[in-house]
């Protein structure tokens, strides 16, 4: 526990003298949201119908954008080679960098998200679906696209086989996800969706770590 | 200490080590010469179990690698070609990190170890912009840290200065003579003080 604690606080500061990280995936976010309605149509009653849809589809590519880079820097530098010639457990190490990729990311489109809903004209019985959506489905997000950045991180140009390795992995958080939004913005009980997204986080909580870790062994050894 | 058996790594259809066997004992330093390309990192690599591309033994202590890993990592101090040093945190954050990744190097001494490499008054400068040579210093203070018993450095003394090179030389004699041991590669004549090296030829083990 000591050891998780000091491994995300190092990635938080690290994360903190590098703003742009942050900024990069709200800032993609925001983009998809303000461009979209000048793109297709600004009518309200089609906004608010695509809502659900969009604005997830807009989290689930900020998440896929910035999660290349979550083992990169750490490669470049040698400082993954010491990780893992580490006494200590590279699960845990593995599990805060996951956890403070989703505090950059998944965190805060999901607080940043009814800005955007507003924008869509969302019904305001859907808000607190979507909040919660991604709280609950972007986690998932984190943790499968670490799978994927430990897989690439050794090749020069991991960015586009991540996207074709992880994407699949990602459809049935989206489908889930813009499901909930959908279900809450009409008034239905969502508690269902909730549960499968809740469900598809713990089995990637409990499973990815091994993937990651070993993904990373795979990188650095060969 | 550490005994390899049998080596056998193969690079990019070129064999670098067939039927090599090395075995390093307490108190001695091993450095392994070789042109460039003749595998010298590669070989601590493996020793260090960072590379998987061979086939053979490495044992620790007399058990082999893959069962005693944990206790082979709590014992063993490794620095690479890339100092694992971030640019964007100071020298006292990157030493910070490094003592929670590595539980031999001793907590209460950071300030001690920052000036002992000549970085006193540069703790709270972010390291990349300190010099190539500093940044490596801040790599190599973790030896002033260690109570590891086995060192594997990789060109611990590149960028360094002069001066640099002879307080580490002094650093691995007083590592040698309580016990412990180093393997490292460098092009530079070694000379530890009381001390003699054992060279190991890495272009006499390559079959040509």
């Amino acid at each position: 526990m000591r050891f998780f604690i000091a491994a995300l606080k190092r990635d938080l500061l690290l994360v903190f003298r590098h703003r742009n990280d942050i900024i990069n995936p709200l800032a993609f976010f925001m983009m998809v949201a303000v461009l979209f309605p000048l793109g297709v149509s600004p009518d309200p009653t089609f906004l608010s119908e695509v809502a659900a849809g969009v604005i997830w589809v807009a989290a689930l590519l900020a998440c896929l954008l910035s999660v290349d880079g979550i083992f990169r820097g750490d490669y470049e530098d040698g400082s993954l080679e010491q990780m893992l010639v580490s006494s200590e457990s590279l699960l845990v190490l593995v599990l805060a960098k996951v956890l403070s990729h989703w505090l950059i990311s998944g965190f805060c489109l999901a607080i940043i998200s009814p800005l955007v809903a507003m924008m869509f004209f969302l019904p305001e019985q859907g808000y607190p679906a979507l909040i919660l959506s991604l709280l609950l489905g972007t986690p998932t997000l984190s943790l499968m696209g670490a799978i994927g950045a430990g897989l690439t991180v050794g090749l020069r140009k991991g960015g586009v086989l991540i996207s074709l390795l992880v994407l699949p992995l990602y459809i049935p958080v989206l489908i889930f996800g813009a499901g909930t939004v959908q279900a809450g913005a009409m008034g239905l009980p969502i508690q269902g969706y909730l549960a499968l997204l809740g469900a598809i986080l713990v089995l990637s909580l409990m499973l990815a770590p091994f993937a990651i870790a070993a993904a990373l062994k795979i990188s650095v050894r060969s | 200490m550490l005994e390899v058996k049998n080596l056998f790594c193969e690079r990019d259809e070129r064999v670098l080590f067939a039927d090599f066997s090395l075995q390093i004992n307490a108190a001695e330093v091993v450095q392994i010469i070789g042109q460039n390309g003749s595998g010298k990192t590669t070989l601590l690599r493996i020793l260090c179990g960072l590379s998987d591309a061979y086939t053979g033994n490495i044992l620790w202590q007399g058990i082999d690698l893959d069962e005693v890993r944990e206790e082979y990592y709590q014992a063993m101090l490794f620095v690479g070609h890339l100092a694992g040093v971030k640019g964007s945190l100071t020298a006292e954050e990157n030493l910070h990190w490094m003592m929670q990744l590595d539980k031999s190097l001793d907590k209460c001494s950071i300030a001690e170890a920052l000036k002992q490499v000549g970085l006193f008054g540069f703790e709270d400068v972010p390291c990349h912009s300190l010099s190539a040579g500093q940044q490596r210093r801040v790599g190599l203070a973790r030896l002033y840290l260690s109570s590891a018993p086995l060192w594997i450095l990789d060109e611990p003394f590149t960028a360094l200065d002069k001066k640099g090179v002879k307080e580490k030389e002094a650093l691995i004699a007083n590592h040698i003579h309580k016990g412990g041991s180093v393997i490292l590669t460098t092009h530079h004549d070694l000379m530890i003080p009381g001390q003699t090296v054992r060279p190991i030829n890495l272009d006499e083990v390559a079959v040509a």
